[in-house]
């Protein structure tokens, strides 16, 4: 028939629109150029003194990753501000709706009720992607011309994989928060079940880690080389449960090729080693378990929200 | 697909939640053309029944077949159909009247052409001429309300299903809309299934109704078959004024066959009795020289009916 996919297509048209025209965007928007050129600006700053002292291999990198002055690098600012955007674009979704008393007209038209779901997503994921690709484009053009030196082919891929990981990571958030509009009537709760989520992911879920770690393997005068070893992988290993944590762990890597290993490392295993850089291949390669981690966790909110909404009550109200 | 006479089918339709049965073992049948009012208080279950209908809840027993088709198996099929105007109508506040019904057009998959033709006919037909390039934010209940009834004819449907079309509409919206809707079946010739706790504003233009309580349906027919079938198990009341009043006629009352009980206030005698006794009554009188003043038998009327279902809502 063919008409699922029209109903898609109209969704999405729809909730592109809606997101261009808003309000909503327009402050994302103004807030994401503000900080991410912000940065940007002041690391390119920083960078133009350093140039002069430790020569520029990848020195464009650096405008993503290096914090000049008072500013936070770019990089974790994105990483700062990511989620937000994802739950900003997607916690009223599917309750905004229904209290608006809309979405049983919507699901009254003959379309698949996961649609509704599928036009949402991937509308917000669009709109990520394209603001996130303006703002690299942008930060780029402005390096280019403080620094005054254009980026390599490698720094240019190592850049797009950076956009694409930041796209991914905010799906994440947005299909968390269209899943949180699903379970929550209110969308002033659903709003604050993702900005507790968040906290709880990106702050909290470290020091829990932490105390988990040294609570299992404490570290004190006599601590072995393996307890120290084990509190060290406990600790990062609980870490990787957020999302965050991978997020940060696979930026880094790809932006700083000097990023060679991300587990612990004995002095005895450095021992010989000749500090370099690692290719795109192999930084890619340290990365791959990081990405997959981010789709699966994307996949499975996704397929807890569809599941969900495929049971549940339709009514206005 | 299944042929049938009738357009609209229940078998056994069951809901429950939580243990809660909301809709009970509910038949309905409703033949292409005529207007059928489900009428009960709130929280009879005729939401539920709709949303069964549509496709959009899952029933836990029974089926329901529109036009024959499984409401629960082809859902797509039954809502390219169905129009349906859900209690509390909503529309995307921002986008104009004519920019929602567009976007309904789009959503059934409607040609751009055919789109701006029937949104066109459609305001007219509602009288939102002037009002369908304003933002729907502005608009009043009433003009919502039939923003709500174009928005249903979009897809130009065989079926209509109209869950309190007049809740919150003042006396003369409440006409139009009762007009509007008498419309669509007498000159579009599509059937219509209207909802709804207000009886007596209802009731007038259905062709049948379906009294629904509590889950189930207590009857259905033309509204003036009803009172039979809702009291059918009650003791009939019968309500009259005999002159002269006095204990003879009180005791040739009580002797009669299947009388029950009698009460006396107010020179009116309600005498309760197991069958219909007014004939015999009549004509027990007319041998005793005893003049039949009023006689009403209670409790076989819309009246009745509402007072006892729906009177208790405290709305009417």
């Amino acid at each position: 028939m063919g008409m699922g996919q029209t109903g898609l297509g109209v969704l999405y048209r729809k909730e592109l629109a809606d997101h261009i025209k808003s309000k909503r965007f327009v402050i994302i928007l103004l807030l994401v150029a503000v900080t991410g050129l912000g940065s940007a600006y002041s690391a390119a700053q920083g960078i133009q003194q350093a140039i002069a002292q430790e020569g520029n291999k990848f020195v464009f990198l650096r405008l993503f990753t290096s914090s000049g002055g008072s500013l936070p690098s770019f990089l974790s600012f994105i990483s700062f501000l990511g989620p937000l955007i994802g739950l900003a674009l997607g916690f009223d979704g599917i309750n905004g709706e229904r209290s608006r008393g809309t979405l049983s007209r919507l699901l009254a038209q003959p379309i698949h009720r996961d649609a509704v779901v599928n036009g949402k997503f991937l509308a917000g994921i669009t709109v990520l992607a394209v603001m996130l690709i303006s703002l690299g484009l942008a930060v780029g053009g402005l390096g280019i011309i403080m620094i005054g030196i254009p980026p390599t082919f490698e720094e240019l891929m190592r850049i797009l994989i950076f956009i694409f990981f930041t796209i991914v990571y905010m799906s994440l958030w947005l299909a968390i928060s269209l899943l949180f509009s699903l379970l929550f009537r209110q969308t002033a709760t659903s709003a604050l079940a993702g900005i507790a989520l968040w906290l709880f992911l990106a702050v909290f879920l470290s020091l829990l880690a932490g105390l988990v770690a040294d609570g299992l393997f404490p570290i004190n005068d006599q601590a072995s080389i393996s307890t120290a070893m084990y509190n060290q992988q406990v600790r990062q290993n609980l870490s990787r449960l957020s999302p965050t944590q991978l997020y940060d762990e696979a930026t880094v890597t790809i932006l700083n090729p000097g990023v060679r290993t991300l587990g612990p490392i004995l002095p005895s295993q450095l021992e010989g080693a000749i500090p370099g850089i690692l290719p795109l291949g192999q930084s890619l390669l340290l990365i791959w378990p990081h990405l997959t981690g981010l789709i699966a966790i994307n996949m499975i909110c996704f397929t807890i929200a569809y599941i969900y909404f495929m049971k549940q009550e339709i009514r206005a109200g | 697909m299944r042929d049938g006479q009738f357009i609209i089918e229940t078998q056994n339709l069951t809901k429950k939640y939580n243990g809660l049965t909301a809709v009970d073992r509910l038949n309905l049948k409703i033949e292409k053309g005529e207007i059928f009012g489900l009428l009960g208080p709130n929280g009879a279950g005729k939401t539920t029944t709709i949303l069964m209908l549509l496709g959009l809840t899952e029933p836990t027993e029974g089926k329901a077949w529109i036009a024959g088709h499984d409401a629960t198996r082809e859902p797509i099929l039954v809502k390219r159909i169905v129009g349906y105007l859900p209690d509390n109508v909503g529309f995307y506040q921002d986008m104009t009247g004519r920019e929602n019904l567009r976007y309904v057009a789009q959503l059934n998959g409607l040609s751009r052409q055919e789109t701006e033709k029937r949104i066109d006919a459609l305001l007219e037909r509602v009288r939102l001429v002037e009002a369908g390039d304003k933002k729907v934010g502005t608009y009043s209940r009433g003009m919502r309300q039939r923003l709500g009834i174009a928005d249903m004819l979009m897809k130009d449907p065989q079926i209509i299903i109209l869950d309190e079309p007049t809740l919150g509409l003042d006396p003369e919206g409440i006409q139009e809309m009762l007009d509007l809707i008498t419309e669509l079946s007498r000159k579009d010739g599509r059937t219509v299934l209207i909802s709804s706790h207000l009886l007596y504003q209802v009731q007038k233009i259905c062709d049948r109704v379906g009294i629904f309580v509590k889950g189930k349906l207590l009857a259905s027919g033309p509204i003036a078959s009803l009172g039979e079938q809702v009291f059918e198990n009650q003791p009939q009341v019968l309500e009259v004024k005999i002159d002269p009043e006095n204990e003879t006629l009180l005791q040739l009352i009580k002797g009669m066959d299947s009388v029950e009980s009698i009460k006396h206030h107010g020179g009116m005698i309600t005498i309760s009795s197991k069958v219909d006794i007014r004939k015999q009554l009549v004509s027990l009188l007319n041998q005793h020289n005893f003049t039949l003043l009023h006689m009403r038998l209670r409790g076989r009327e819309l009246d009745d009916i509402y007072r006892r279902y729906f009177a208790k809502e405290g709305v009417s």
